[in-house]
């Protein structure tokens, strides 16, 4: 029994926990048992089992009473990077150790209101910094997934990586996320389930520890496209606490789910066949295009010119306000504050110095140097005009298309440990994901296939802005034509 | 022009003047925190102003109007569309690890301030641009010998930066300049105006040349926060570098810290060792768009501004520049004029402009009160006026009376009446005591008499009107003295 409600989908679960087949306390003490079992994968940093239980016993008297809401007793994982009332958020960082904010970020705060559960708080890279989870100052995290016969410990990618573990191990029926350059896309795909980036403006960030303000974005993680637009219909919504927050009328995403892209017109952007892009991934990419065209929707060859530029523009404009963003961990206040220190300038370096982690540490000299007079016009402000341009790109491509098709990522997930050494090679996990989000495009990534050795493989849909509800309507297509119900190892 | 003189020859000062005003809002720049002045510390304090992580600003409307209705009243451009950037530095009081502030495209644009100088003249100074940006906290360094606190009070208040172009002279021009700025400032109600308690602070850019050479280095003396002190500044400061460049120095471009109490500045920064401030737009705030039609709103609202006050005041009541200025400077001072001149002017502008200038502001600067504390009303004053005017009383029995007004807080009639002050006009009264005068001092009326000494009349007004404790109307007086001496 205890098994079989973590593999419920969020739809079907709440569907179920409707028609009364089962409690949400029951709901929730399977999944409290799944995560405390699978510990091993690290998925999460924080565990909060007792406010997941007591919340489950107030869903079910909300229940009787009938006053039950749309995700009333829902368990879900949160990544560490949304603040949480009284529960330690730590951004994966050693100097947010021990940090527990006094306030709720509005996301989290739309979850609640609408009844959802908080089972911990999941891992991810350092500050949303990283594709790999591996950046994590609490350890990387690992992919329930693993190659057939191959022992190796894989990544789940980044950095929403605790929250793609959580999800795809079946340790959650969903999680937030938060995707910058790919964050959430990126490892859905790597653990083969789907993520969705909403529009840049469609969530509040207010509460969300800061990576890159004009890219950061939360969005759902789950294992469905139903699930993904019923946790999104949630978190979404104008905040007045956030100035870049969009006042729009949030739709009912669920209900966009028809079934039908007749007519629809697919872009396939020839600058995503990049090179060393492997066999398997292009021929997935294929398929897709094969599963829609078949399904009714035309299929357009379109081209993004400025596609190449678009992944050192990223690695400009992210880190430059990164080193402003995490200015604010001085030790002054709150978090870690180094020691041995005789004065200022020495107790920044030692809180600075021990708090952050190597790829922090690149990102914020890498930003402090294209920000710095002499440097700014060459680097930051061509990156801002590139990033203008790339916006261009797609806003001509939808006068000719609806939807625009491409992978999630260049490959599988790859080893635990892999590309470590060498960052401009993990900085390509991003290749097919940043333009979207410089473009502040909603996008998504659900599973559509396996590579050779049995890892999942994504595929990414990218609409207009606040259009959503036709990538969501597209996704649903693939995902029906795709019918991935392969399992990771873990469940095995 | 004003010019200083060196060893070598004439230099000319060159200065400009940095202003950081606090706007006049209830809440701060971008956090619905309290900006009240002089609370315990750290009781002002939002997650937002503490920096606390995944907090947003959001923009207060109340004080980018102000920063509008400060553009308008300085005569200046009004750019619709600016823009917040972050100046990123560290430092304890700063939680976020930088400030936000306006950069390359402020709100308003060049603008100019007419400034009044003590010889009722006028000049023009330009002003380059003003932009909003927020305060820091403050660091708190004596409160423990071996630890700095932090007060975050004051972090994310808004703050005008209003920049001069380098218009200004002399010390004296900076002074004036300040003082019409403040006086601006306060009629809109967009800044206290308050240097003691920081509210407005100053910032000295300075330079010397030779008359009608290129501009030369110059140096930035900053916390520089009276008028005196800003004055003291320029003085030191001009004279250190005419100084340092007769004997041959060079001025080199640095940030200068001013010493109140030694009245001199000494080197904070040079430009190597200037911050790199590594401006960008502030990505949490979309750029700043504001209709025209909000501005001419805010401009149609704006008070009268003393510029046009002292100009109606010279063209309606016949005031000169210098009056007309003196009581301009502070709106309630105006105010209190136009009160005492009562409705549609009906009291002598010149006698009231007089009364309110020399004895009533007198009288309030000796008694260090301030003008709403004033034991005597501007209905009070009025009153006083209208019995020197209908000749009730003589304008030396005047100044008697309004020292009791001012003591007592009674109405000039009541007094005159009480102390039997009222002004002897009757002719047979004050012959007789002209008579008795003259009969009691027969040397003195025979000096006039021979034409010896024709002012000992002076002397015999005089104690005619000791005679009648000063109530005798004194052009009777007079006229009577001399139709009995002479006659």
């Amino acid at each position: 029994m205890t098994s079989e409600l973590t593999r419920l989908t969020l739809a079907e679960a709440r569907d179920a926990l409707a028609k009364g087949d089962f409690s949400a306390r029951e709901l929730t003490e399977a999944h409290v048992s799944a995560m405390e079992a699978a510990r091993d994968l690290n998925s999460f940093i924080v565990e909060t089992p007792e406010k997941a239980l007591e919340g489950a016993d107030e869903a079910d008297k909300r229940r009787a009473k009938g006053e039950a809401r749309t995700l009333e007793g829902l368990p879900l994982a949160i990544k560490d990077l949304f603040c949480t009332r009284d529960v330690q958020t730590t951004a994966g960082s050693r100097i947010l150790e021990g940090f527990a904010p006094p306030y709720e970020s509005t996301v989290t705060q739309k979850l609640w209101d609408d009844g959802a559960l908080m089972l911990g708080k999941t891992n991810l890279d350092e500050f949303a910094m990283g594709s790999s989870n591996m950046t994590s100052y609490y350890g990387g995290v690992e992919n329930p997934w693993k190659r057939e016969g191959d022992n190796h410990k894989l990544v789940p990618g980044g950095s929403s990586g605790g929250s793609a573990t959580a999800v795809a191990g079946r340790l959650a029926l969903g999680a937030t996320g938060t995707d910058t350059g790919g964050s959430i896309r990126q490892p859905a795909a790597f653990t083969g389930i789907t993520g969705m980036k909403p529009t840049y403006g469609r969530c509040s960030r207010w509460g969300i520890v800061a990576f890159a303000s004009s890219l950061d974005q939360a969005g759902p993680m789950a294992r469905s496209v139903r699930d993904c637009a019923l946790l999104l219909r949630s978190m979404c919504g104008h905040d007045p606490k956030d100035s870049t927050s969009v006042d729009m009328p949030v739709p009912d995403f669920e209900a966009a789910l028809t079934g039908d892209v007749r007519g629809l017109r697919v872009g396939i952007p020839k600058e995503y066949r990049v090179d060393g892009m492997s066999e398997e991934i292009d021929s997935l990419w294929q398929q897709g295009i094969d599963w829609l065209k078949a399904a009714g929707a035309e299929v357009h060859d379109i081209s993004l010119p400025h596609t190449q530029y678009a992944l050192p523009t990223y690695y400009i404009i992210a880190p430059a306000e990164a080193s402003s963003n995490l200015a604010r961990y001085d030790g002054v206040r709150y978090g870690q504050r180094g020691e041995g220190y005789d004065n200022l300038e020495q107790m920044y370096e030692a809180t600075r110095g021990t708090g952050f982690g190597d790829e922090v540490k690149r990102r914020l000299l890498i930003g402090t140097y294209v920000l710095s007079a002499g440097y700014y016009d060459a680097y930051y402000n061509k990156a801002r005009q590139v990033r203008s341009l790339i916006a261009q790109d797609f806003t001509k491509a939808y006068e000719a298309v609806d939807v625009i098709l491409t992978p999630t990522a260049p490959s599988a997930a790859f080893a635990m440990g892999d590309k470590m050494d060498d960052p401009v090679a993990m900085y390509l996990n991003d290749v097919f994901t940043v333009p979207a989000s410089l473009a502040g495009l909603p996008g998504v990534s659900l599973p559509a296939g396996l590579s050779s050795d049995g890892l999942p493989l994504g595929l990414q849909l990218l609409g207009r802005p606040f259009d959503e509800e036709t990538v969501l309507r597209s996704a649903g297509v693939l995902e029906e034509a795709a019918a991935f119900t392969a399992e990771p190892a873990s469940l095995s | 022009m004003s010019l200083i003189q060196g060893e070598t020859g004439d230099w000319e000062v060159i200065i400009g003047l940095e202003i950081h005003a606090q706007i006049i809002s209830r809440s701060k720049l971008f956090s619905g925190a309290s900006t009240a002045f002089g609370s315990a510390p750290n009781s002002q304090v939002s997650l937002v102003d503490a920096a606390m992580p995944g907090m947003l600003p959001v923009l207060n409307r109340e004080c980018v109007a102000q920063a509008v209705r400060t553009g308008l009243g300085l005569k200046a451009h009004i750019n619709l569309v600016s823009v917040f950037e972050r100046k990123n530095y560290f430092y304890p009081d700063l939680p976020q690890g930088y400030q936000i502030s306006q950069y390359q495209t402020p709100v308003v644009g060049e603008g100019v301030i007419t400034i009044d100088l003590p010889d009722g003249s006028s000049r023009d100074i330009g002003i380059e641009r003003l932009h909003m940006e927020q305060d820091a906290g403050k660091s708190l360094h004596d409160q423990d010998p071996n630890k700095t606190f932090v007060d975050l009070n004051r972090s994310g208040v808004a703050l005008m930066e209003i920049v001069s172009k380098p218009d200004m002279r002399s010390a004296e021009e900076a002074g004036a300049y300040i003082r019409k700025l403040r006086s601006i400032l306060r009629y809109l109600g967009t800044c206290d105006g308050n240097m003691d308690e920081g509210s407005m602070r100053c910032d000295v850019n300075l330079s010397v040349r030779r008359p009608g050479e290129e501009l030369g280095t110059r140096t930035e003396t900053k916390n520089v926060n009276s008028v005196r002190f800003v004055q003291q500044a320029i003085d030191y400061e001009a004279r250190r570098q005419v100084e340092l460049l007769e004997s041959g120095g060079r001025v080199i471009l640095e940030t200068r810290l001013f010493d109140a109490r030694k009245g001199e500045s000494r080197s904070m920064r040079s430009k190597e060792e200037a911050h790199d401030y590594r401006y960008f737009p502030d990505p949490d705030l979309l750029p700043l768009e504001i209709e025209q039609a909000w501005v001419d709103e805010l401009g149609a609202n704006l008070p009268e501004l003393p510029d046009e006050k002292k100009a109606r005041f010279i063209k309606d009541y016949g005031l000169t520049p210098y009056d007309a200025s003196v009581l301009v400077a502070e709106q309630a001072n105006a105010a209190f004029f136009e009160t005492v001149l009562g409705d549609g002017g009906k009291r002598d502008p010149k006698l009231v402009s007089n009364w309110v200038t020399v004895n009533f502001f007198g009288a309030l600067n000796a008694s260090g009160l301030d003008l709403g504390d004033a034991p005597v009303s501007a209905e009070q004053l009025g009153g006083l006026i209208d019995l020197i005017a209908d000749g009730t009383i003589s304008g030396r029995i005047a100044k008697e009376v309004f020292e009791e007004m001012w003591a007592t807080g009674k109405d000039a009639a009541t007094i005159v009446e009480e102390k039997g002050l009222k002004q002897i006009t009757d002719t047979g009264e004050i012959e007789a005591i002209v008579d008795k005068v003259i009969a009691e001092n027969p040397d003195q009326a025979e000096q006039f008499r021979s034409g010896d000494n024709p002012k000992v009349i002076g002397w015999f007004v005089g104690q005619v009107m000791k005679a009648s404790q000063g109530k005798a109307n004194p052009g009777m007086v007079n006229q009577l003295l001399k139709d009995k001496l002479g006659g």
